[in-house]
């Protein structure tokens, strides 16, 4: 299969490469990129006059629910999701039912999601058995298996001997331990601490339940040399705390959800249960430290913390509402919304969800680590072409995944997105494609 | 982010629900509070009854154990003519297998007219109050820490009737403020009503020091908190928070912040002493204090009910 994508504005963040120009496509692969040759014939050409054409989007944090909870989310309906969202990579945590810490389950959902080849899963494994938080996981069959790396989603080991030692294992083989930072007796509460949950009578997370995790953490990186990367960052003074922590040059990244860029607490108005997310949407001046972070790099990544919840598990009071928000199609347009707001140029904004997750991913991506997230001659021909100039209202019921549950719905928030994914190419071959284009 | 209206409110700022005192205008406040002083001397009569709520079905749903608050809303309900109907649903909606809003659609369809509903959740009563028929109105009759806006009403009604002016008063709320839907409710409803000054008192477990942000002054010592004040709200301290992380002891509480006549004495002479009960005798509250000159702790009960006739009268009469 040979496709030419015409006409397009290549960007790629990794080269800085900002162009009007062609690229071909064929066995996989980006064969050329601007001047194509006259004996190249395309079975396909694709014409993105007035698109971006962009590097596949790399998205650190989806949960596809599968295996355990297939009634919220199917793995194909939300890799369908991930390729309407223009994402060609992402990384799941291992919180599914059973956890992901036996190869055998590692193996059969990355066979699953080759067989459908939409979008290219990288599975973390539990770093302890069960997320149990006591018994460390088989670190490199796992490995074997495809793991990129490895974590305890929303489950804090409280052993700080346990923690330790997980993380003096994965340093010893070079693995990255992926962590968010929480405490796991402060963080107990539904909201973010602050005079919105004081109001309407919500238990609290205070900002002192992430900072105590990260100083735990940071200081155990220091005396075991593991890398971490630090998952969903929701305050300033964790950022404060990375910043340092980058400064001394310990080995650690960081990403931040779309939600947190863009939501606050006071978003909660009258108790909505779509804002019950984890970690807890906080103050103002936390978001635009978020905001300022990851746009001086401070902080590496953007996710989408995709978490498909199904509507009984939603329409509940907002304490026993479960937390997360649907996210992979949305990430994009937050990406380019936080970008325009920022005053980024596009290559710099859109680094932060291709390139520069890859960088975050490092080793652990193989062969592909050269070339994904990236638009190079010879690479992997993962490409988001999107249209920046047309709008689009976030219509729940119109979304590809099954969680249709979302803060960013028209309906709440009467703000349009910016930028809508024309077609989606992983592996060279077409994983999405827009119908006719509708002015949003 | 587009906010939406308050929805306890109508388009023309009407209550159709009571679901908490913030964001409610003075104006509606202060109506609720006359309304009631029409229904005390019904209270009075031989035939305790008016036919305002007449073939009406009131629905009491308590998701939480309390049988004095469902009481005085069953009177209220029968003094105004209604059909009550008690529904105690001890267990949350969630463990008990049928939804939250399951059970309300269920309701819906034996024709309930009102719900008035008390849960452990905060805000439970906004979303059945977002998912039920627009014919319906909702009471809250006290959800998790959130709120409990008919107390706090029934406490602006005591207040009004013993001093008169709110825009001179200093009130003290002693005790759990940071678990206390009554406490968020009074807060609300003292600084809309124009009082200069409120203070929480209590050890910063109980009153932490982001309760400013509400518009009191923390106060972490039982004399600061009390000297001067006009009123004196001692909240009740729940079993659960006796013995633990927030308080030693119950003997203990007591001793620092339990309010005896000595305490007592450094408020004004003509302070008045409320509690929304059930009180705990000894715990923060002194049996002569309780049943001393300064407390208005009964009269709180009776105006309770009138504050209650006059919540669901109001409600009732306003369309969605």
């Amino acid at each position: 299969m040979k496709i030419l994508i015409k006409n397009g504005r290549v960007v790629d963040p990794a080269s800085g490469r900002d162009e009007v120009a062609d690229l071909a496509i064929a066995a996989g692969r980006i064969v050329a990129i601007g001047p194509v040759s006259a004996d190249f014939h395309a079975n396909r050409v694709i014409d993105a006059a007035g698109c971006v054409v962009a590097p596949g989007l790399v998205d650190l944090a989806a949960r596809l629910r599968e295996p355990g909870h297939e009634h919220e989310g199917m793995l194909e309906s939300e890799l369908n999701a991930a390729a309407a969202g223009g994402v060609t990579s992402l990384v799941c945590p291992p919180d599914t039912d059973p956890a992901l810490d036996e190869p055998g389950l590692v193996d059969m959902l990355k066979f699953r999601a080759r067989k459908l080849s939409l979008c290219r899963l990288f599975p973390l494994g539990a770093l302890t058995r069960g997320l149990a938080g006591e018994v460390l996981t088989e670190m490199a069959e796992l490995t074997e298996s495809g793991c990129v790396g490895f974590g305890q989603a929303e489950v804090p080991i409280q052993d700080t001997l346990v923690l330790q030692r997980a993380l003096q294992y994965a340093a010893t083989f070079g693995y990255t331990v992926w962590l968010r930072p929480q405490d796991g007796w402060l963080g107990k509460g539904v909201a973010a601490s602050g005079a919105v949950a004081t109001r309407l009578g919500l238990s609290g997370v205070p900002v002192i339940a992430e900072t105590i995790a990260l100083q735990t953490i940071l200081e155990l990186v220091r005396a075991t040399g593991a890398r971490v990367h630090l998952c969903r960052l929701s305050s300033a003074a964790g950022v404060a705390l990375l910043r340092a922590a980058k400064a001394e040059g310990l080995p650690v990244t960081a990403d931040v959800s779309i939600n947190s860029l863009h939501l606050t607490d006071v978003d909660i108005g009258f108790f909505n249960p779509a804002m019950r997310l984890t970690p807890p949407l906080r103050q103002g001046g936390d978001r635009d430290a978020l905001r300022a972070a990851l746009a001086d790099g401070t902080i590496d990544a953007l996710v989408s913390d995709h978490n498909p919840v199904d509507e009984d598990a939603k329409t509940l009071p907002f304490g026993e509402a479960e937390p997360g928000a649907t996210g992979l199609e949305l990430l994009l347009s937050l990406a380019l919304k936080w970008g325009a707001d920022a005053g980024l140029a596009l290559p710099a904004t859109l680094a932060r969800v291709t390139s520069e997750p890859v960088r975050v991913l490092g080793d652990a991506l193989g062969s592909l680590a050269s070339s994904a997230g990236r638009l190079v001659t010879g690479g992997v021909a993962d490409v988001c072409v999107f249209d920046p100039a047309q709008t689009w209202l976030v219509t729940p019921k119109a979304l590809a995944s099954q969680g249709k549950h979302t803060p960013f719905a028209f309906e709440a928030t009467g703000t349009a997105l910016p930028g809508r994914v024309r077609a989606t190419l992983v592996a060279g071959t077409v994983a999405y494609e827009a119908a006719a284009a509708t002015p949003g | 982010m587009l906010h939406k209206r308050n929805p306890q409110l109508n388009a023309h700022g009407e209550l159709i629900h009571l679901l908490s005192i913030e964001g409610l205008p003075r104006d509606v406040v202060t109506h609720i509070l006359d309304t009631a002083g029409t229904f005390l001397s019904v209270n009075d009569r031989e035939v305790k009854k008016v036919p305002l709520l007449r073939g009406k079905s009131v629905f009491n749903l308590f998701f939480e154990n309390s049988t004095r608050t469902r009481t005085t809303f069953e009177i209220a309900a029968k003094r105004l003519s209604a059909d009550v109907i008690n529904l105690d649903i001890a267990k949350s909606s969630a463990s008990k297998g049928e939804s939250l809003l399951d059970t309300i659609a269920n309701l819906s369809a034996m024709h309930a007219d009102m719900f008035v509903v008390r849960h452990s959740e905060s805000g439970a009563p906004y979303l059945i109050a977002q998912h039920c028929a627009p014919h319906v109105h909702v009471v809250n009759a006290g959800d998790g820490r959130h709120a409990h806006p008919t107390q706090g009403l029934l406490d602006m009604y005591t207040i009004r009737h013993f001093k008169k002016d709110f825009t001179q008063l200093s009130v003290a709320i002693v005790g759990d403020i940071v678990h206390s839907r009554v406490a968020r409710s009074d807060i609300h409803a003292l600084t809309t009503l124009g009082v200069p000054d409120i203070r929480a008192v209590g050890p910063k477990t109980l009153v932490p020091g982001d309760l400013k942000g509400m518009g009191v002054r923390v106060c972490h010592d039982m004399a600061e908190g009390i000297r001067g004040a006009d009123v004196v709200i001692m909240l009740r301290l729940q079993n659960e928070r006796m013995s633990g992380a927030m308080l030693p002891s119950a003997g203990e509480f007591f001793k620092n912040y339990g309010l005896t006549d000595d305490k007592l004495a450094l408020a004004k002479p003509d302070a008045i002493v409320m509690h929304p009960g059930p009180i705990n005798r000894g715990v923060e509250i002194d049996s002569a204090v309780a049943d001393g000159a300064h407390s208005v702790i009964l009269p709180q009960v009776t105006f309770g009910i009138a504050v209650r006739m006059a919540v669901m009268s109001i409600i009732a009469g306003n369309e969605a």
